[in-house]
């Protein structure tokens, strides 16, 4: 029997089970956090750093998704500062990579530049970085392009915890990290690969799409990971 | 009273933002009876002139000539609107980035060519290293992102800014 404990949640009193995480009460309890490298179905990886949240006693932010709550925790969820940090991260995603929302198969359906939209960001303070970056489009039905790719590793955690075939890692550190299929071999030559696009329907930009498809055109089924996660509760 | 002083400057762009504001449609004599057009590719001025209200830029700013002009735009306007993410995140101009100039050229002009190959010198701005957006080389008062940005938020901004306000755009417009 998991342990009842309950938090402070924006000063509301909120009850919890043990293990869960900061974001998860939250979102049980009406509060909004913004997130990209959360998926409902997945485990936690705290990558995008957006469900920054303050937690009472500590002094640095924690990111909401990978913070267990324990009794007494008095979390914040909005601030001034938390609203300043969140938009400096998304700034920063940004300026990492070449995002061209105008020429995206993903424009008008992507998290990324939907979450801009949300938090009000009208331009970036930083200045881009314009990486030269491959575009993998060995594999017969998906592309991987990386100019679009935030690094948020929702592909690599679908591909190992639900379709089990983990062809997905994160390679090399910082800003030379990079998303890499069978241990760096193109996504076409994968043996691991099921072609199942689990990944691609995990993926909330334009950095794992289906061929085939011009601007605007992509649109990804966001909660078929979620729907698969709890037919694996039901029938383990 | 008297009218304000617009201004409407075209850099390395499409001319859909010149043309999403065209789109306002007959909202523009709206406009022109508070504004008068002073200077852009819609109307007639040579020369950029001074004393501007509202500087409105299209695009980003890819050559040494469209550095020169965004900076002139900026000591002359009082506010300096960056309209569509060219302006704003230098966009598609900012493709060629990850390849040196040299190479964008010598492919074109030499490779690409059939006759008269050579990369033109004679009459033509240098292009710079990066398109890179406005608000990398001077102060931009507003964003108004969009590829285009619609005419609809055209529209506000321009009868805010002629009310004397500031609009707030956060989460009315996005990128692309």
């Amino acid at each position: 029997m998991s342990q009842e404990v309950s938090v402070r949640i924006d000063g509301e009193l909120c009850a919890a089970t043990e293990g869960q995480t900061i974001f998860e009460v939250a979102r049980a309890n009406g509060r909004y956090i913004p997130a990209l490298c959360h998926m409902e179905g997945l485990s936690s990886a705290g990558t995008c750093r957006l469900c920054l949240v303050e937690v009472a006693g500590i002094g640095r932010l924690l990111p909401a998704c990978t913070t267990p709550v324990h009794t007494g925790m008095s979390v914040t969820t909005d601030s001034e500062n938390l609203a300043h940090h969140r938009l400096m991260a998304l700034e920063l995603l940004f300026v990492e990579r070449n995002h061209i929302c105008a020429v995206c198969v993903s424009n008008g359906h992507c998290e990324l530049q939907a979450l801009a939209q949300t938090l009000g960001l009208t331009h970036v303070r930083f200045p881009y970085n314009y990486p030269r970056l491959p575009v993998d489009t060995s594999h017969p039905r998906f592309v991987l392009d990386q100019n679009r790719c935030i690094l948020c590793s929702r592909c690599v955690r679908v591909c190992d915890e639900i379709e089990g075939a983990h062809v997905w890692d994160i390679a090399a550190r910082g800003i030379n990290s990079l998303l890499v299929s069978d241990l760096d071999r193109p996504w076409g030559e994968s043996e691991n690969c099921t072609s199942c696009g689990k990944c691609v329907q995990a993926c909330p930009t334009g950095a794992l799409v289906e061929k085939g498809h011009a601007v605007e055109e992509m649109t990804k089924r966001n909660t078929v990971v979620a729907q698969l996660a709890a037919k694996r509760e039901t029938h383990p | 009273m008297k009218k304000a002083r617009l201004a409407t400057m075209w850099l390395d762009g499409c001319s859909g933002c010149h043309m999403s504001v065209l789109d306002i449609d007959e909202a523009i004599l709206v406009v022109a009876q508070r504004a008068d057009i002073v200077y852009g590719p819609l109307v007639d001025a040579q020369e950029f002139p001074h004393d501007v209200d509202v500087a409105i830029v299209e695009g980003a700013v890819s050559s040494q000539d469209d550095l020169e002009k965004i900076k002139r735009v900026r000591e002359r306007s009082r506010i300096l609107v960056a309209l569509g993410d060219c302006a704003i995140t230098s966009n598609v101009p900012s493709m060629r980035n990850r390849l040196p100039v040299k190479t964008i050229l010598e492919r074109l002009y030499i490779e690409g060519a059939d006759v008269q190959k050579g990369v033109p010198t004679d009459g033509v701005p240098a292009l710079l290293k990066h398109a890179i957006p406005l608000q990398d080389v001077v102060k931009v008062d507003l964003h108004v992102p969009g590829c285009p940005p619609s005419a609809s938020s055209i529209l506000f901004v321009l009868t805010e800014l002629l009310d004397g306000r500031i609009p707030d755009l956060r989460t009315k417009v996005h990128f692309g």
